[in-house]
Formats: structure tokens, sequence, C-alpha cells
């Protein structure tokens, strides 16, 4: 998580040598892993924040924890069009918030889940599922002109399968939005 | 015990001594426990009313204020003081009456989704689900609402819960995991601030109302001479530093001096402490001080780096921050000398803008000439509040507060109606002083029915009304930036202040008189109980200096 700096306590100073770190743009995806409190109106005050500062949620998923009094938030932002500095500050001044994690792409393991409903009569069905047997998807139903394709894998994965099935006539496409969680001993 | 009952103890054990509401339907098992509770509960005649003299109260005291309402309506005219209480960070608990959890969510009578209308305004709130839950979210509320950086906490309790039975057992200790304010501040970056100011050539020191809301006036006094710091203040932190002094360049920002903008502009080092870096000081953002590095101390880390990217951040209390940086700052043992230059090109300044104004030559009063009255006649010494627009920023400028909590008045949100009942709030909080609402013809009458509040109660305000008869800064922006096409701002001789001042049971006065306006004043103070004096000034003055909205300091009118 980006936290306020301590820069060296080095023995002179000029003002030159000061340099501004927060308040930036990062660039790129930031998936924010938060735990709140179990209580109603949780979920309305994060989304609120998000509404009034004019932040944008890019995926959002809610869940119990293996506590049960809390729940984990897990969101994506873009940090391109926003300081998640400012993002991860105005969300710890919600009471009910517990502890946010800004997670390490390198760090982390994500992953998401998509149902896709794609058109396919005879000669199509098998070709749709050679492509999903390469993603690892699992065909899990199939009508007389359409299949659903059950995807797990990480937002980018899932993106690459929607490309490749859109040719086929993508009927419908469910995503559950991303949940993370950081790799080796450590919690979350 | 009654859940209201134990509600009444949890108010004692708080220290509360005076509540400001107005019962209603879903609160009467509440109304009904203060009969015998021994708090003191000041009736108010709008919701709006008791919310800002809570307010005002808070503000006087540094205690948190109460206030409260009923369900629906009664909650929806709390919204306007629990903005502003947001805005201004002010400690308030606001308890409001709920329809029976039976009729919650069938849009039953009085009823109103008050947690979900006030969520984006208040700093916390909850609705009761369980009766027994009420003690612990009371005393949660009050120290959510006083610590950290203050705001308004809201309590919304369904009637049957509030009359059920309940076990209560006095509640020691609040615990938040999720709440766990900084006040400390960084040792090494404080260090790292004290050798930045031993270091800078033009330094100034900007402070805000986190320096009034964390008692640290003092702390500030001592480390603005612990060297020869310029230092300005915000709106809302006047009387952080006792006004005059040679070190004090006066307020800055929209329309604060052209001494301490300019300073600010040249300045190659800010440090602000407990201000926000609102519009209202930095004006054009890409213009705001383009040689400076900050050093920004807060409470609230959302702060720092919100408008303006810091160099040096300190999440902290101002009394815990500015206690240790004076101390850092004295081991580096910097030359004063360094800062000559900059106090020379300073002192131009002053020497060439000070504030003024072009008096009248008749006996018309000019504004500003009436609060340099309302100084003489008060000796310096009242707690004003003011209302919003022209009478508050001449108020801001030409009353020289000598010390913090005597300034109360709605900087953040800018509420027309403020300054009355806060005066009445201030009042009961401080009832040996003298407490002047010094109010615009316009803004007074959005909340001219607490007079009534003050006169039944025998609260002895006194409400000066700087009348022109016009919503003036509105006419001023239309004169200035609208090519002088009025619309909608004059406000013509109504009411007559004198006689409604005596409907309400209040003594009123008109004054129209330079040459007695002094005495004349002296008498409305030596006057007992409520005062409105109707001051009649020049109808069309405007508020200078000033740097017009979007605009860079160095492009100061007037």
């Amino acid at each position: 998580m980006i936290s306020v700096g301590e820069p060296g306590t080095k023995e002179t100073l000029s003002l030159e040598e000061l340099e501004a770190a927060a308040g930036l743009r990062t660039g790129r995806k930031h998936t924010l892993s938060i735990l709140v409190e179990n209580r109603s109106g949780v979920l309305t005050r994060i989304a609120g924040l998000f509404a009034r500062r004019g932040f944008n949620i890019d995926t959002l998923t809610v869940g119990p924890t293996e506590d049960d009094k809390i729940s984990r938030v897990t969101l994506t932002v873009d940090g391109a069009l926003h300081p998640i500095d400012q993002v991860t500050k105005q969300l710890h001044k919600l009471v009910n918030v517990l502890k946010i994690r800004d997670l390490e792409p390198g760090d982390t393991v994500a992953r998401e889940l998509a149902l896709f409903k794609v058109s396919a009569d005879g000669v199509q069905r098998g070709e749709l599922m050679q492509i999903a047997e390469i993603f690892r998807g699992k065909v899990v139903d199939v009508t007389k002109r359409a299949v659903i394709i059950e995807i797990t894998g990480t937002t980018e994965k899932i993106a690459a399968f929607e490309s490749m099935v859109r040719p086929f006539g993508l009927i419908e496409m469910m995503r559950t939005g991303e949940i993370a969680i950081s790799r080796g001993r450590s919690e979350t | 015990m009654r859940a209201v009952d134990a509600l009444m103890e949890c108010l004692k054990a708080e220290g509360v001594d005076v509540v400001f509401g107005l019962p209603g339907g879903a609160n009467l098992p509440t109304y009904d426990a203060f009969v015998d509770a021994g708090i003191r509960h000041i009736l108010v005649r709008h919701e709006a009313g008791g919310g800002h003299a809570a307010e005002g109260y808070a503000k006087a005291t540094g205690k948190v204020g109460v206030s409260f309402a009923t369900s629906g309506p009664g909650a929806t005219n709390l919204l306007t003081p629990i903005t502003d209480a947001m805005m201004d960070s002010v400690p308030v608990v606001f308890i409001t009456g709920q329809v029976r959890t039976e009729l919650l969510g069938t849009d039953g009578f009085q009823e109103a989704d008050t947690i979900g209308i006030t969520m984006p305004v208040v700093k916390h709130s909850v609705m009761i689900q369980d009766p027994q839950e009420i003690p612990r979210a009371i005393h949660e509320a009050f120290h959510i609402a006083r610590s950290g950086r203050p705001g308004p906490v809201l309590v919304d309790i369904p009637m049957d819960l509030s009359r059920a039975e309940i076990a209560y057992e006095p509640v020691m200790d609040v615990r938040l995991p999720g709440y766990q304010p900084k006040l400390e501040g960084n040792q090494k970056q404080i260090r790292q601030a004290a050798k930045a100011l031993a270091s800078a050539q033009r330094p100034v020191i900007y402070a805000g109302g986190g320096v009034v809301n964390a008692e640290a006036s003092d702390e500030l006094v001592e480390f603005v001479t612990s060297d020869r710091f310029p230092i300005t203040c915000t709106l809302m932190g006047l009387g952080a530093f006792p006004a005059p002094h040679p070190q004090w360049l006066g307020m800055l920002g929209m329309h604060g001096t052209r001494t301490a903008n300019y300073a600010m502009d040249e300045a190659d080092l800010i440090c602000a402490v407990g201000a926000r870096f609102d519009d209202r000081i930095t004006g054009k953002l890409s213009e705001f001080a383009p040689r400076a590095k900050f050093i920004h101390i807060d409470v609230d880390p959302a702060e720092i780096s919100k408008n303006v990217p810091a160099h040096i951040p300190i999440v902290g209390d101002a009394k815990h921050v500015l206690a240790k940086l004076v101390v850092e700052y004295r081991a580096i043992g910097a030359d004063p000398a360094r800062l000559d230059a900059w106090w020379s090109r300073i002192e131009g300044w002053r020497t060439k803008h000070p504030l003024g104004y072009e008096d009248s030559t008749d006996n018309e009063i000019k504004p500003q000439f009436l609060i340099q009255a309302i100084f003489e006649a008060t000796g310096g010494q009242a707690i004003i509040t003011s209302d919003v627009g022209q009478h508050q920023m001449w108020t801001a400028q030409y009353y020289d507060f000598p010390a913090p909590r005597r300034w109360i008045n709605s900087g953040g949100l800018g509420t027309m109606g403020f300054g009355l009942p806060a005066a009445m709030g201030a009042q009961v909080g401080c009832p040996d002083q003298l407490v002047v609402c010094v109010a615009g013809d316009g803004s007074v009458q959005m909340n001219a029915q607490e007079l009534a509040t003050c006169a039944q109660n025998n609260i002895p305000i006194k409400v000066f009304i700087m009348n022109n008869g016009y919503l003036g800064m509105v006419r001023q922006w239309q004169e200035l930036f609208w090519d002088r096409k009025y619309s909608h701002v004059d406000m013509g001789d109504f009411p007559d202040f004198v006689k409604l001042a005596e409907a309400y049971g209040a003594t009123g006065m008109r004054l129209h008189d330079k040459s007695t306006l002094v005495e004349d004043l002296k008498r409305a103070i030596a006057t007992d109980g409520p005062v409105v004096v109707d001051v009649r000034v020049t109808r069309e003055e405007n508020t200078y200096p000033m740097i017009p909205a979007g605009s860079a300091a160095r492009e100061m009118v007037g």
C-alpha cells in the first residue's frame, strides 16, 4: 500500500532535494483487498464514497471470511485515472473499514469466475470445446443451439477467452469480478 | 431500565450539560426520559437552529455539542447543520428518532431514510437494531465525534427500541478496531521539517482550524516565535495566533490581505498546520505558491496531498506535532538573520497595501466602520459568530481575534442562517461571556425564529445586523463579474427588524448615525436579554481585496 512517505534524515537538506511523492497517478490497475466489519450499510458507505469522490470501481466482490464478524471486499481501481493514495486514505476514514491492502501484482494470486453462453450448432461445437480446453475452461451445459462455458482465471485470461469466442456469437457473459490473495505465509 | 433512561445515563457519563432539540412522535420516549434526567434541554424552534446551536456550543467550548430531532422532517431539517459540522470539523452528536422497526421501509408516517440521506455528510452514523446496543453506540458516537479530526456523528433510534427494557451496565471503554487516529507525528518527519524550515529563506506558516480543534494555540505561538516566521491563518484558524502581532500577516485567501497572499505566492517553504488547501485559499491551483515546497501537518491523512502534494507529510495532531517541532527546530540553532531580506519584502507589501477602505464623509456608516466600532464597543473580547457573506469577510478582516474559540462562523459549507443559532449555543456554553452575532440582513432571516428560544430562555445574545438591503456578496459578484446585471438580490426594507425583535420578546434597536455608533453599540451590549440591532450601512460597498474565483494570488483586485 502506498503510505505516507518517510524520507531519510540527512544531516543537511536543501529545499531542492525535497520531492513530492504522494498524489500521483501510478498508471496501473490496483487490486484493493479491504476487510470490513460485517454490518449493515458498509458496502453502501464504500460505494457512496467512491461515487462522491469521483472514483470509478472497475470490479467489486464481497464475501465472508474465515471470521463471521468480518467480510472482505475486493475491488479493482484504475490507477491511471485516480490517485490511489487518496482512494485508500479516504477508505480508511470509514470507521467500519478495518484494513486495506493494495496488493502487489507480482505477489498476488488473483482469480475471477466467468460464464459464457455462446451460440453453437453441430460444426462449431467441437471447435469451441477445443478453445475451452486450451483455456482450461469447462463446458457446463449444452443445448441444441448453445453451450455454456465456465472459466476461471485472471481478468486478462478471461478477456482473452472472450475475444476468442465472440466471433462464434456471444449471447451472454457473466463475470464475478476479481478476488485476490497474497502469496506466502502472511495474511492478505 | 428503559433504553431511553440508559441513554440519559450515557449522556451524563459523557459530561453533557445541555441538549438542543425539538420533540416529535418518534422521539417521544426520549423526551419522556428528559423530564427526570436532570439534563438541561433547550427547546429550539426549528431543528436546523438546534443543530447550529450545538455547533456554536461545541466551537465555543471545545466540548461535544448534542442535538436531538424526531424522525422524517425533524431529521431532514438537521441535514444542513450536519453537513456544516462535517465541512468545518465540529464535534456534534445528533440523535434522531425513527419510526417503529415494523414500519421501516414501508414509507410510514414521518419515515425518512435518515442514515441513507446523511451518509455522505457524517463522520460516522449508526442505526440502532438492538436496544441493548444503545449505550455502547452513544459512547462510540462521542468518542468518534471528539477525537482525531472532529466531526458529526448520528445515532438513529427506532421508537420501539428506545422504549424497550434493557439491562444497563455502564460502558467503561470504547474499542474501535477500524478507528485509531494517529496523533503523535513521525519523529523523523518532524526532524526533516525542522531542517527544511532552518534552511528556508522565505518561509510562511499557514495555520487553519485544526490548530483550534487541537487546542494547540500556545504551541503554535511558541513555534512561530521560535524564529521570525511570518504567520497567516485561514478563516477557520483566526484567533489560533493572537492578532495583532509583528509576525502576523493577516488572513489569507480570497478576501485575505495582500501581504499574506503575496507572501504565499513568493514563499520557498510553506508549513501548513491543520489547514486543507481549500479553493478559497489556493485560488487557481496550478499557479498557487509556485516556488514553494510544502510541509503539511494534519491529523487527517486524507487531507495530506489531496489538493497540493506535500514534500514533508506529517500525520498528527497539531498540539503534539508542534511541540516536538519546536524542540527539533531550536536544536538546529538556525540564524534568524537569514530572514532579513524576506521580512523587508513583507514589510514593503504591508506599507504599500494595508487593509483599508474609503470612509464616508457624512454620517453614513460604512460596513467596515461598523466592524471596527463593534471591536471597540466589545473591547475586542467578545465571542463573535457570523453568517455568510460580505459581513462575514469584513468581520474576519477588521476584528482582530486575540484568542481561539472567539470567532465562530461557517467556513466550508458557507451556511447562511448559521450565526444566530450558533451565538445562542455559544452563549449557553459560555454564560459569562459577551456573545455577539454579526449578521447580514439576508442571512439572519434564515434562522431568526431562534430569537424566541433566546427570549424564552433569557439567552442574552447581541445580534448586530449589517443591513444593506441586499444579498450583498451575490450583488458584489453580479456587479463585478456579471456586468452589474442585478438579479434577485434586492431584499428591500423588509422586514422591520425592530418590530420583529419585539415580537419575539427581544429588544430591537435601529442605528444609522456614525458619530454615536460606538456608544449606541455599547448601550445595546449593556441591555439585558437578547438584543437585535438593525444597523443601516452603505448599500453598495464591496469586500476588498479579492482574488477573483479561479485566479491566482497575483491577480488580487481592490
